[in-house]
């Protein structure tokens, strides 16, 4: 048994204020959570404003790093990436999903740009790759996600939709062929008729693709719906764990009881 | 424990508190010189009752806070009203809010009529403390002395379970939630009778949205009051609404009683919405619709919802379709739930 994804007693503490009164913050305490490379799954990632989620998807991403612990990705330790070129191929195998597809593109430039720059960067495999290789790649990554790159090219963000937005978002995501997706409340901003979409699309990609999938989130409805595994977080620690269903069939934890039931249903009407 | 519906109160039929008629505003945009329409708001007409909760759903852009700032005379260019009447009544006296001139509109404004606003926990400045927002907000509308004022507004923070402490605080020192029931507090000191909430909850977490929702039950059982309630969330619409209004691309679609929205919703675009809608406890398989929504700018011909409809005919893409009363307090907008008669 291989591991993808090893997160092992990380934790992170932030310091706040200056000489006189210092305060530090545990954003995460002791967490450790594994994601093995034969079984992608989507792992949901729930808890309160505030409770670390976000904190936690920084460190795998690379952009925080651990006060303790380690994060382990491919059996690499994330913290001792330097040079660029690792960086690029860490970089490639995990991407992120931003929350708010309209404040992840500049508004000024065109969506496809950032298709076609982030195909430059990755395809270096064969060296420089040409006009023709870019644009049949980002055309494939956009029909997985069940776009066109007519429909987006020269376009602007504020011509697309939400639901579209982020497609694209995730589609570049996909381009250098990630084994890991960080994905933090990736359908918050996008429309009702569209969310199930997106969802749907990060269940497909697993069947598909094989990707893994850490899906951060505080909508335990569309967690119930997609994930295979689940976290419940609470400031900065996981209070319960297991398989989704199960532990959103029947939690434990009293604050899972409390989160469970706080989600309001249609059911009321 | 399970939770159960946070604020069904049955309405008797009453006077409406407001009466909305054909209203239509667009967003009108002059550049190198071509105007543009954007249709937000398209021929909607609705009536609230007295202590009613009347929702507004509908995804974003599909005008549903265009409405409200129309329905509340906040109305800025580009955004201007091309027709239609919005009547208020408040204690038995009727208030056409385009007929008003500023100064009317300012009177009615908080004492009669509040908003909340989209985001609005980032309303209170951050620079000052709080308890300068509510001075500068509701001092003015409530005509009291200095003393009772702040007697009432310790008083009504108290009712609302929050500590009058965070009056001393500044914004910054609040945590979202808190901030966000500040704001309602604020928006509700003057005890309004008709408060508009733009997406109250949104970007709050279930159990802080849980604690707000409760709050705004307590203050509309308290004050009497009625709701304006906008949010694209249906599960907050199932638990707090009494009847509910579906606008697709700036027209109301659908309109009914909250339970015969959810069981029985007959437009086709009502119901892939709740058929949509994610359960714990339920895994099977949610469609997604196809398409997008339309651009109000170039809505398509007919029913705005004909490219996405399962159920489009030909008279779909030709005629709009009107909003025909189906059954007592349920209006439905399709042909192919009304027949094609016009």
């Amino acid at each position: 048994m291989s591991l993808l994804l090893d997160i092992d007693h990380v934790g992170k503490t932030f310091l706040q204020g200056g000489l006189l009164s210092r305060r530090s913050i545990e954003a995460v305490k002791d967490i450790s959570l594994q994601i093995e490379v034969e079984r992608p799954e989507i792992l949901s990632v729930v808890g309160e404003s505030g409770s670390g989620k976000s904190t936690l998807a920084a460190m795998v991403l690379g952009q925080q790093l651990p006060t303790r612990g380690r994060v382990l990705f491919d059996g690499v330790d994330v913290a001792s990436i330097r040079s660029r070129a690792d960086r690029c191929a860490f970089m490639a195998k995990v991407q992120p999903v931003l929350q708010n597809p309209f404040e992840a593109f500049n508004p000024l430039k065109r969506v496809d740009r950032y298709l076609f720059a982030t195909a430059a960067n990755f395809m270096t495999a064969n060296g420089k790759p040409t006009r023709q290789e870019i644009e049949a790649r980002v055309d494939r990554v956009l029909v997985e996600v069940g776009l066109t790159l007519a429909e987006v090219r020269g376009r602007f963000p504020h011509e697309l939709s939400g639901g579209q937005l982020q497609r694209t978002a995730i589609a570049r995501a996909l381009i250098p062929e990630p084994r890991l997706l960080v994905a933090d409340e990736p359908v918050s901003m996008v429309d009702a008729s569209l969310r199930m979409s997106i969802v749907n699309l990060f269940g497909a990609l697993r069947d598909r693709l094989g990707l893994s999938i850490i899906y951060i989130t505080h909508d335990l409805a569309t967690a119930y719906y997609i994930s295979d595994r689940i976290i419940i977080m609470r400031k900065g620690e996981v209070v319960e764990r297991g398989d989704a269903r199960t532990v959103l069939d029947n939690p434990q934890h009293p604050y899972s009881i409390a989160l469970k039931n706080a989600v309001l249903t249609p059911d009321f009407a | 424990m399970q939770t159960e519906a946070l604020l069904h109160t049955p309405k008797a039929a009453s006077e409406p508190i407001l009466a909305v008629e054909n209203l239509k505003a667009y967003y009108t945009t002059k550049a190198f010189g071509i105007d543009r329409d954007i249709r937000a708001v398209d021929d909607i007409s609705l009536t609230i009752a007295k202590g009613e909760i009347y929702g507004v759903a509908g995804e974003s852009s599909s005008g549903k806070t265009s409405l409200i700032k129309t329905i509340v005379g906040a109305i800025r260019p580009p955004l201007h009203v091309v027709g239609g009447s919005v009547c208020f009544n408040f204690e038995g006296q009727a208030y056409n809010i385009y007929d008003l001139g500023p100064d009317e509109l300012q009177t009615i404004r908080w004492r009669h009529l509040s908003y909340i606003m989209q985001g609005s926990m980032n309303v209170l400045n951050p620079v000052r403390r709080i308890k300068h927002s509510f001075f500068d907000f509701a001092f003015a509308h409530m005509g009291l002395d200095r003393a009772t004022f702040w007697d009432k507004v310790r008083e009504h923070l108290r009712r609302l379970d929050l500590d009058p402490g965070v009056l001393d605080s500044y914004p910054h020192q609040l945590s979202g939630g808190m901030r966000q029931r500040t704001t309602i507090a604020l928006a509700t000191v003057c005890t309004p009778e008709f408060i508009v909430a733009d997406e109250p909850t949104t970007a709050l977490d279930v159990i802080v949205q849980r604690d707000v929702l409760t709050m705004l039950r307590d203050i509309q059982r308290d004050l009497g009051s009625s709701f304006l309630f906008v949010t694209h969330d249906m599960s907050v619409h199932a638990t707090v609404s009494d009847r509910i209004g579906i606008v697709y691309a700036g027209r109301l679609v659908e309109e009914a009683d909250t339970p015969t929205l959810f069981r029985g919703a007959r437009h086709p675009y009502t119901q892939h919405l709740v058929a949509s809608l994610p359960k714990i406890g339920d895994a099977t398989r949610r469609a997604s619709l196809s398409g997008r929504p339309p651009s109000l700018a170039d809505p398509p011909a007919g029913c705005r919802f004909h490219p996405r409809c399962p159920l489009a005919m030909d008279i779909c893409s030709k005629q709009v379709p009107p909003l025909n009363p189906l059954a007592p307090r349920h209006r439905v907008a399709c042909f192919a739930v009304s027949g094609a008669t016009s």
